[in-house]
């Protein structure tokens, strides 16, 4: 590997003076599982890492569905993915969890660096936008509260100053009468990075289905909510052929790309089959 | 940028003195001159430098060697229970065939050993689930599924008190 010095700072206000002293000589390590890849790749040259790792309080996890979800910058997909509680509340999140790379990886890599790393096809995303997640970030100034949504401002690119790190996240509880669904396409089972990747969050009243967000990756720039689609359903009874609306609107809200994991045409009718999947299988859950 | 770390390997307090941008694995094959963890992708998409570091199995290749330090790492030389002896595991593979050319096999017995630890009686599926992130070029994997299916059972009627059979 090329060559880094590795800082390990114990407070969080000595971790933003260090980031603020390196600028963009240095790079924020928490799982590692991309960042050490992309040193190893050339893609990032740091001269320095200043290590995460031993900065306090950020491993908490909190999860119950009167409280709803909050968990810290270090808690790793794994711990997420093995909480009975994430799987039952947040199942989106949860499917995603378990489609981020392996089990090995999962017991390094973090939501946070997941979030930060802002990869278009990122598993984690969708779901945590469907679901409404805010995202702590400590800065200089002190700290203030973004939602997931409003994170990200393209590909890799985040409103993240150089100075600010995101200390954890949470994420609204429940209603009653919600379901979710993650639904992620690739080429292969296992170890494989998005083609495309649909999030749904439904709250159903009756047969009346009172809330929906549609979060969608791999098909823009950044992960985005499919509004116009969510507007076909909201305060409607879904039925066969709206599903089928809702899915085909979805699509023409996306900007896909054409590369190695499918084109841009195939992304957008994926994205219409796949929300009607996703929109139907939250629908079931949420019973 | 050397750092002097004191990491137990195996049981056993090792200090090391490694590079700040050595991995885990470079550190384990070289300073610590234990090579039966592969080298394979180096990117953490093949397993095959899998170890388990606090409990938890993770590549090798994707921690760096300072991280650990004060941490407790078991690697396919400290899979057996004793000198001489062979974990069920390994006999495992060995009757049925789960390695062949063996490149994959350290990181697949170590993975393997941390999915037995968390589930004793794992179904199919769960197996495949697990072994997800150990590539492996030759077997088709049939035979690395039935050696740890087998080892299970193994592992299961040891844990009864009824050894092996």
């Amino acid at each position: 590997m090329r060559p880094f010095d590795l800082l390990q700072p114990k407070t969080t206000d000595e971790a933003i003076a260090l980031l603020a002293r390196h600028g963009s000589r240095a790079c924020l390590l928490a799982g590692g599982t991309d960042l050490l890849v992309e040193i190893k790749e050339g893609i990032r040259a740091p001269d320095v890492l200043i290590d995460a790792k031993h900065l306090p309080g950020m491993r908490d996890l909190v999860v119950s569905s009167s409280e709803g979800l909050r968990f810290g910058a270090l808690v790793t997909a794994r711990e997420l993915e093995t909480s009975p509680a994430v799987k039952d509340f947040y199942h989106g999140l949860w499917q995603a969890l378990r489609e981020l790379g392996s089990i090995q990886v999962r017991n390094r890599a973090t939501v946070a660096g997941n979030v930060c790393r802002a990869s278009p096809s990122a598993d984690t995303l969708p779901p945590l936008i469907a679901d409404g997640a805010v995202v702590a970030i400590m800065g200089p100034a002190g700290e203030r509260h973004v939602t997931l949504e409003d994170f990200f401002t393209g590909a890799g690119k985040t409103v993240l100053n150089g100075d600010e790190i995101v200390t954890g996240f949470s994420v609204p509880k429940p209603l009653p009468g919600t379901g979710k669904c993650y639904v992620k396409h690739g080429r292969r089972k296992a170890m494989e990075l998005a083609t495309v990747g649909v999030a749904v969050t439904m709250t159903m009243t009756g047969d009346t289905c009172s809330s929906i967000r549609i979060a969608l990756g791999a098909v823009a720039p950044t992960p985005i909510r499919a509004r116009k689609a969510e507007a076909v359903l909201a305060g409607k009874k879904p039925d066969i052929e709206l599903i089928a609306q809702c899915g085909a609107i979805a699509a023409t809200e996306t900007s896909p790309i054409s590369n190695i994991r499918g084109s841009a045409d195939y992304r957008r009718r994926m994205v219409e089959e796949l929300v009607q999947r996703a929109i139907t299988a939250a629908m079931e859950a949420a019973r | 940028m050397k750092r002097n770390i004191t990491t137990t390997i195996n049981g056993e307090a090792r200090e090391l003195a490694v590079e700040t941008f050595h991995s885990l694995l470079d550190a384990l094959r070289n300073a610590a001159g234990l090579t039966g963890t592969k080298k394979g992708c180096d990117v953490g998409d093949c397993g095959a430098c899998t170890v388990i570091l606090d409990g938890a199995p993770v590549c090798a290749c994707l921690v760096l060697a300072a991280e650990t330090d004060g941490c407790n790492v078991t690697t396919i030389e400290g899979l057996q229970s004793a000198p001489g002896s062979l974990h069920p595991l390994q006999e495992s593979f060995m009757m049925l065939g789960g390695a062949q050319c063996g490149f994959c096999t350290p990181g697949i017995l170590m993975m393997a050993k941390a999915l037995l630890d968390e589930n004793p009686n794992p179904t199919d599926d769960e197996i495949r689930f697990g072994i997800a992130g150990n590539i492996c070029r030759c077997t088709g994997y049939t035979k690395i599924i039935d050696a740890i299916r087998d080892a299970a059972v193994q592992l299961r009627q040891e844990a009864k008190g009824g050894g092996k059979s």
